[in-house]
């Protein structure tokens, strides 16, 4: 009964949320302004965990692979598809459903503690739709962008730490990169990046848009929504496998 | 004006709002008054629309506001404005941005005519220049309950409506808060409502006076009457301060 009385009201809200703009100048304003806010501000955290996943999955492949039989490029190789296939859409999902997610979720739930929403709602402005449009649509928007900036520094960082502690040569590291690519992968995973984009801005948007209470209800809204968001990027994740693979 | 009908709100099986019936002349500062948890701010909310109310019609100037679609009240909620108990400014906005925001989202004038208008409501509020591009955060509580009155008017609203304008505020403040709101309301001629349980305000300001108490009404009045009226829960609330009760014993004295 409780889960679909949260659907019922999360997709109510999403009903409110998509409908027509007052004003769209002040959207389109406020959709840069998100976009700079959650998504190029993200890019730095993005690259540093891309960097060093990218050299610790190296690592791990070149000590699980110490076969002669098996050739050194299959590093590269594992490095490149880990990162295309999971690591950089789902597991960077889940990273970010937590910086992203939770601020989404405390700024909402703050505005409405203090009555900012109710305020925004006697002026006859659509608060749902002012506060969570832009940021699902510019975390949608950017979310392909970071996937694509995860792969690529992931790879880098693998061609640091993989050559810089002698488990592979530069050359035979390159040489796996680009053996067997399959551009699926890429756009599989850039689906997926879609729908995780979908979730992590508007699971908290829901949790911070109907706390009650004050700041200690604020916070454990924050701690759901992240949890919710984990659990439905992971349930999301196999069934995109399971239909697109 | 505005009228209310028989008004019943519950909450999870209990009833707040026990069929509350009133009307709120234009250009008075209405008052509803009661002690904490007696319904006065379910009350507003309601006539605002931030409840559904289960029961009763709330009239705008004969509209009535409980029947209306979402897209008509949008437009009569463009006649409102509100000051919330904490102010309620836009924390990422500065103040001015704060006043201009509804000016933004509704009307099609030029920058310059905008400027004009949100500078013309921040000075009847006493604010001065130099506070215009200071966030929310960076200005004392009585200048954001002050900013959030010149919110509330940029757009001449018809109805004015103030929960706990003086909360928090020191009595010399809220004697500022309270005389300006009146003189807003007689200059704008606005239908205006507050909500408080500060006894100086309703002295000081209570053209009409709703007195709640459990979800209904107890007394209906003004300022010059509510020393002397006879329901014994008003008596408890209003003589809670003794400094009431002297002043009526002593007028009452006087008059003898």
């Amino acid at each position: 009964m409780h889960f679909f009385y949260h659907a019922g009201r999360y997709f109510t809200l999403l009903a409110k949320v998509f409908s027509k703009p007052e004003r769209h100048k002040i959207y389109i304003k406020r959709l840069f302004s998100e976009i700079d806010a959650l998504g190029v501000n993200t890019v730095g955290l993005v690259v540093v965990i891309s960097i060093f996943m990218g050299g610790i999955i190296t690592l791990q492949v070149a000590y699980n692979m110490q076969n002669p039989f098996l050739p050194s490029y299959l590093i590269g190789l594992g490095n490149r598809d880990t990162l295309i296939l999971e690591f950089s859409s789902t597991i960077l999902g889940l990273i970010l459903a937590g910086k992203i997610g939770s601020n989404i979720t405390s700024e909402i739930g703050s505005m409405r503690v203090t009555e900012q929403i109710d305020s925004l709602e006697i002026m006859g402005v659509n608060s749902a739709s002012y506060l969570i449009l832009p940021k699902i649509v510019a975390v949608v928007f950017i979310f392909p962008f970071l996937y694509i900036v995860s792969v690529f520094f992931g790879l880098i960082g693998g061609m640091l730490v993989g050559p810089g502690v002698g488990a592979i040569t530069a050359a035979e590291y390159l040489n796996g990169v680009q053996y067997l690519f399959n551009p699926h992968y890429v756009s599989f995973s850039l689906v997926k990046t879609f729908v995780f984009g979908f979730l992590v801005s508007s699971i908290p948007a829901y949790f911070g848009y109907f706390v009650e209470g004050g700041a200690f209800e604020v916070g454990a809204a924050s701690t759901k929504a992240v949890v919710t968001t984990n659990i439905l990027i992971l349930i999301w994740d196999l069934i995109l496998t399971q239909l697109i693979m | 004006m505005i009228r209310v009908e028989n008004l019943i709100k519950s909450f999870e099986g209990k009833t707040v709002l026990k069929g509350i019936t009133t009307e709120f002349q234009k250009g008075q500062t209405n008052l509803i008054i009661g002690r904490s948890g007696s319904g006065k701010t379910v009350l507003l909310k309601s006539i605002v629309g931030l409840h559904e109310v289960d029961q009763g019609s709330i009239y705008y100037d004969d509209r009535d506001f409980t029947r209306m679609k979402m897209k008509e009240r949008k437009l009569l909620r463009q006649e409102m404005g509100m000051v919330f108990q904490g102010g309620a400014l836009f924390d990422s906005l500065t103040v001015e941005e704060n006043v201009r925001f509804p000016m933004d989202m509704f009307t099609n004038q030029t920058a310059k005519e905008k400027e004009t208008r949100v500078a013309y409501c921040l000075d009847r509020v006493n604010i001065k220049q130099e506070a215009f591009q200071l966030s929310p955060a960076e200005i004392s509580g009585g200048m954001q309950k002050r900013v959030a009155i010149a919110r509330a008017i940029v757009l001449n609203p018809k109805y004015l409506f103030c929960d706990e304008p003086n909360s928090g505020l020191d009595p010399e403040t809220s004697l500022v808060i309270d005389s300006l709101i009146h003189d807003l309301t007689v200059d704008l001629n606005m239908t205006t409502i507050i909500n408080t349980h500060d006894m100086n305000s309703v002295m000081e300001i209570g053209d009409k006076i709703l007195f709640i108490s459990e979800g209904e009404m107890g007394w209906i009045g003004n300022k010059s009457e509510i020393l002397y009226a006879e329901n014994k829960k008003l008596e408890e609330f209003v003589f809670a301060n003794r400094q009431y009760k002297e002043m009526r014993d002593a007028r009452i004295g006087k008059e003898s």
